[in-house]
């Protein structure tokens, strides 16, 4: 599968006007690969997710297009998308796992979910089995309430669930962030597996933690503010980035082994502007201690080297 | 900046409360019968309980409402009912809503045992047959007012609001905040006024208006069996009379239609407000 | 200063409180003046529930806790009024820290109201913009703000400034920066190096152990009411001992490295956990005995500032 996203622009609409909470996004993900997506609380990486799945009001598709394995997805029209969602394309939703109908046996709720999808329950159940073998949830969860489940189980249900179509992109959102650590590991695992024995082509895994990332993702893609500031390899973002934003992110992240003594690491000054009306070109400049007037202009997602793409014109113009 | 994001704030409360149906109609039904209550006497001629006119009369100029089998003056008497009406559903109401809210309060913030003694007292009123208590109360008492029915009626229809006040306690207490509090020393009870409370305002204002409502009800089911005030007049007793002495087989809807309408209206419209009210107040519930 | 003594917490639950639920059983440490201790463990380890019991906020069952070698169950009134002049705690959700319907100032009010009665307005005005400075707060900035209107980094520096006011010598951050920012989080952090040297002690809680690394000189490993592990953190985090900890450190994502293959069982059953090791369910390591299961083992210091609770470095045979 190959997903293409070409200058996506989504805005929420308020009464106060456009909150312009996607920017001119254009990137793709290759056969298979596991990408994350990161970045700050209101940097546009939910809305990204919701865009490609699920664009409903407030949000307002205003350009752009996403292409899946080259047809283009009717993003904008929640009814053609029926035919994609959930078979193609397919999410965990943030805070899937506490979304649970709590007074529905799981198995239950399965039902429901697979017919309001048109899909047999009875003809997929030997495969729904299979998956939670897989999962290793014993089959009895079907007859259990979520209520007597743990985090890690309900959350690794809502996995199988949102996969048993064997869609081609799955958008993981925050998956991870409410369990502990041990969980977090096992469920972060099951993912890639997922992705190994192709129950799923290629998954974009949206965080804020790029540390679980540095684990699972072959690729991350970093965000600010609605606009694409870096994407490429795992090991190249966090360990030789190019773009200002994501220095600086890396180096005010606490590793093992780094002590408040020996090196003491910075935060970024300043706050992520307010997107109802945010400032022309680039929207790091404010904060950004390597901005020029050439920032006044929008920076293009340029490729520096094979997979690297920077949106920063300090890195782009020296390249040029 | 901050002034004008206040006032920003205020504006669209008033914003919506405008815009918002339910509230407008029914606010406007409740300030009707209250400036009706309140001035209406001064458009009757009559006293209520005079007889000044033809017998089972229906309504005509002289007498908007008709008269009774006895000729009293209808209107006179359902303005002086619409007043009663308006002081048990205040009284009765309030007194419930205060019970309730030093109950619920309590029991909500303490917990542990003083939180189970109080859920046993709770349900134990919730549980008396309020019906089988009237009656003795109403063989004991052989004269009764409009305050001691107000009085009967707050003393027993306050577990209601008491489960309400109490859960929302309980669910602020766990609030961080209050344990800020705490931690500077400040006693329980100033915690409860003035941290808990004002958060719960909007849902003290909607329980008082429930409970203002139910007292209403209430108190017109028990004057038309008889078991109101033994003196003065209320639209439940108007009820009361009308079908006692024959109405309904007369053909007198003058009599009985009016009171039981303004029930329904007044009551109705309570209702209506508070859903308009927590439309206003829980900004997902709104209509846009 | 604070020392815990085999402190416990154990609530009834279940119909007519039969059962028992232990969230805290026989703890025991000691933070020194000046020092951060971090409190490590997941959910359901106690730990909250131990910062709550040193804030007063929980009462103890068992065991006792000391602040200056008084204890502080035995604390009332003006007694305890003091004590909160020495100890106060932030917490983890910034939003809920605040009463909505205020302006976010009233905090300081309160603490004004409660402690400084006498204090002219000039001057107190003239305290409260000091301490806003010193975590890193511009008094135009802040001030005269409804707490939605400032961010959650904001928030939370506010708080320790209310701390501060307060000339405290003891901090409980619970889990403080887990709801911040990446980019906040290590501004906050910073601050409770620096308020460090300069004489405040911090009982840090967190479930992020490279958090913990950062800025504590002993970490606590909490697992299901239980101290499994204490000691310096280097010497913890360099060579963990107890199975679980050894757990933990391969399980958490690094930065650095990529996870070894470790596949842990993950039920967690409901348990009577007076006797017996409480880790006895999940353990897979080749020296687990019956003995495990029967007697609960004790501290036992295996290195200078290192003690471990696991029957491995038992010292009697």
């Amino acid at each position: 599968m190959s997903l293409r996203v070409e200058d996506l622009t989504v805005y929420y609409q308020t009464l106060r006007g456009d909150v312009r909470a996607l920017e001119s996004t254009t990137f793709s993900i290759a056969d298979g690969e596991i990408m994350g997506l990161a970045g700050e609380s209101g940097c546009g990486k939910t809305t990204l997710a919701n865009g490609l799945i699920l664009l409903v009001p407030p949000m307002r598709h205003v350009g752009g297009r996403v292409l899946l394995d080259d047809r283009e997805l009717p993003i904008a029209d929640v009814e053609a998308m029926n035919r994609f969602r959930f078979k193609e394309i397919s999410v965990i939703p943030q805070y899937a796992m506490n979304a649970m109908n709590p007074t529905r046996k799981v198995g239950r709720m399965a039902a429901e979910l697979l017919r309001s999808r048109r899909i047999d329950p009875k003809r997929t159940l030997p495969e729904l089995e299979k998956r939670l073998d897989l999962v290793e949830l014993n089959r009895s969860v079907l007859k259990m309430y979520p209520i007597e489940m743990s985090g890690g189980m309900k959350q690794r249900m809502v996995m199988v669930l949102s996969t048993l179509m064997d869609p081609s992109l799955l958008l993981a959102d925050e998956i991870t962030s409410a369990l502990d650590v041990s969980t977090q590991k096992a469920v972060a695992k099951m993912l890639v597996d997922f992705r190994d024995r192709e129950i799923v082509k290629s998954i974009i895994v949206i965080t804020h933690d790029m540390s679980i990332l540095y684990q699972i993702a072959d690729s991350i893609l970093i965000m600010y503010a609605g606009q694409l500031a870096e994407k490429g390899p795992t090991e190249t973002i966090i360990h030789s980035p190019r773009h200002p934003y994501t220095k600086l992110l890396i180096t005010s992240l606490p590793k093992v082994g780094v002590k408040h003594d020996a090196t003491r690491l910075t935060g970024i000054p300043g706050k992520p502007p307010l997107l109802l009306d945010p400032p022309e070109g680039c929207r790091f400049r404010e904060r950004c201690p390597a901005a020029f007037e050439r920032c006044r202009d929008v920076p293009p997602f340029v490729e520096i080297e094979p997979g690297h793409f920077v949106a920063c014109w300090r890195e782009t113009e020296s390249n040029a | 900046m901050a002034e004008a994001k206040d006032k920003k704030k205020r504006n669209e409360f008033l914003y919506f409360a405008f815009r918002n149906n339910k509230l407008k109609v029914g606010i406007s039904i409740v300030l009707f019968f209250l400036v009706l209550a309140a001035v209406g006497a001064l458009f009757t001629k009559h006293d209520p309980e005079a007889f000044v006119g033809p017998l089972s009369d229906p309504p005509s100029s002289e007498f908007w409402f008709g008269t009774t089998v006895f000729g009293q003056d209808v209107f006179a008497q359902f303005v002086a009912g619409v007043r009663a009406t308006f002081i048990v559903g205040a009284l009765g109401g309030g007194l419930a809503t205060l019970i309730g809210m030093l109950v619920g309060f309590v029991a909500g913030y303490r917990g542990g045992m003083v939180d189970e003694s109080l859920n046993v007292l709770t349900n134990i009123v919730l549980v008396i047959p309020t019906f089988a208590l009237l009656l003795i109360i109403s063989a004991y008492f052989e004269v009764r007012g409009l305050i001691l029915e107000s009085v009967f009626i707050g003393l027993t229809s306050w577990p209601w609001a008491a489960r309400a006040i109490r859960s929302q306690t309980l669910s602020l207490r766990s609030r961080e905040f209050v344990d800020l509090a705490r931690m500077s020393g400040m006693k329980p009870l100033r915690i409860i006024f003035t941290e808990i409370a004002p958060n719960m305002m909007s849902y003290l204002v909607m329980a008082f208006i429930l409970q203002f409502g139910g007292a209403i009800l209430i108190a017109a089911t028990l004057d038309f069996i008889g078991l109101g005030p033994t003196t003065g007049f209320s639209l439940g007793i108007m009820m009361q009379y009308a079908v006692l002495w024959g109405a309904l087989p007369l053909g007198t809807w003058w009599w009985f239609v009016p009171p039981g309408a303004a029930i329904a209206a007044i009551v109705g419209a309570l209702y209506f407000m508070n859903v308009g009210l927590d439309e206003l107040f829980n900004p997902k519930l709104r209509e846009t | 200063m604070l020392r815990l003594e085999n402190a416990s917490k154990i609530y009834r639950v279940g119909t007519f409180g039969g059962k028992q639920l232990r969230a805290v059983s026989d703890v025991s440490f000691t933070v020194k003046d000046g020092e951060v201790v971090s409190l490590i463990g997941e959910s359901g380890s106690g730990k909250s529930t131990i910062g709550k019991m040193i804030l007063r906020l929980i009462g103890i069952t068992g065991g006792k806790i000391t602040f200056d070698d008084r204890d502080i169950a035995t604390l009332r009134g003006g007694a305890l009024k003091a004590y909160y002049r020495n100890v106060q705690g932030v917490f983890q959700d910034p939003f809920s820290s605040y009463n909505p319907i205020f302006k976010a100032d009233r905090v300081f009010e309160i603490v004004r109201d409660h402690f400084f009665p006498g204090v002219e307005d000039r001057e107190w005005d003239e305290k409260v913009r000091r301490s806003l400075e010193s975590v890193g707060l511009n008094p135009r900035h802040v001030l005269d703000k409804y707490p939605h209107q400032l961010s959650g980094g904001q928030l939370q520096r506010f708080l320790i400034a209310r701390a501060l006011l307060l000339d405290i010598r003891f901090l409980v951050a619970d889990e403080i920066i887990s709801m911040l920012d990446a980019s906040t989080r290590i501004d906050v952090l910073n601050l409770l190096a620096d308020l460090k040297e300069r004489g405040l002690a911090v009982l840090f809680i967190t479930h992020d152990l490279s958090l913990g690394y950062y800025i504590s000189e002993d970490a606590a490993i909490l697992y299901r009411g239980c101290v499994v592990e204490f000691g310096r953190t280097e010497k913890i985090y360099d060579h963990p001992a107890h199975p679980y900890t050894r757990m933990l450190m391969a399980s958490v994502p690094r930065l650095d490295q990529k996870w070894e293959d470790v596949e842990i069982e993950l039920r967690a059953k409901q348990e009577d956990l007076s006797t017996g090791c409480v880790y006895y369910e999940r353990c897979c390591d080749p020296h687990r005995s019956e003995r495990c299961r029967e007697r609960r083992p004790r501290l036992v210091e295996i290195e200078p500032g290192h003690s471990v609770a696991c029957d491995r470095y038992s010292t009697d045979g």
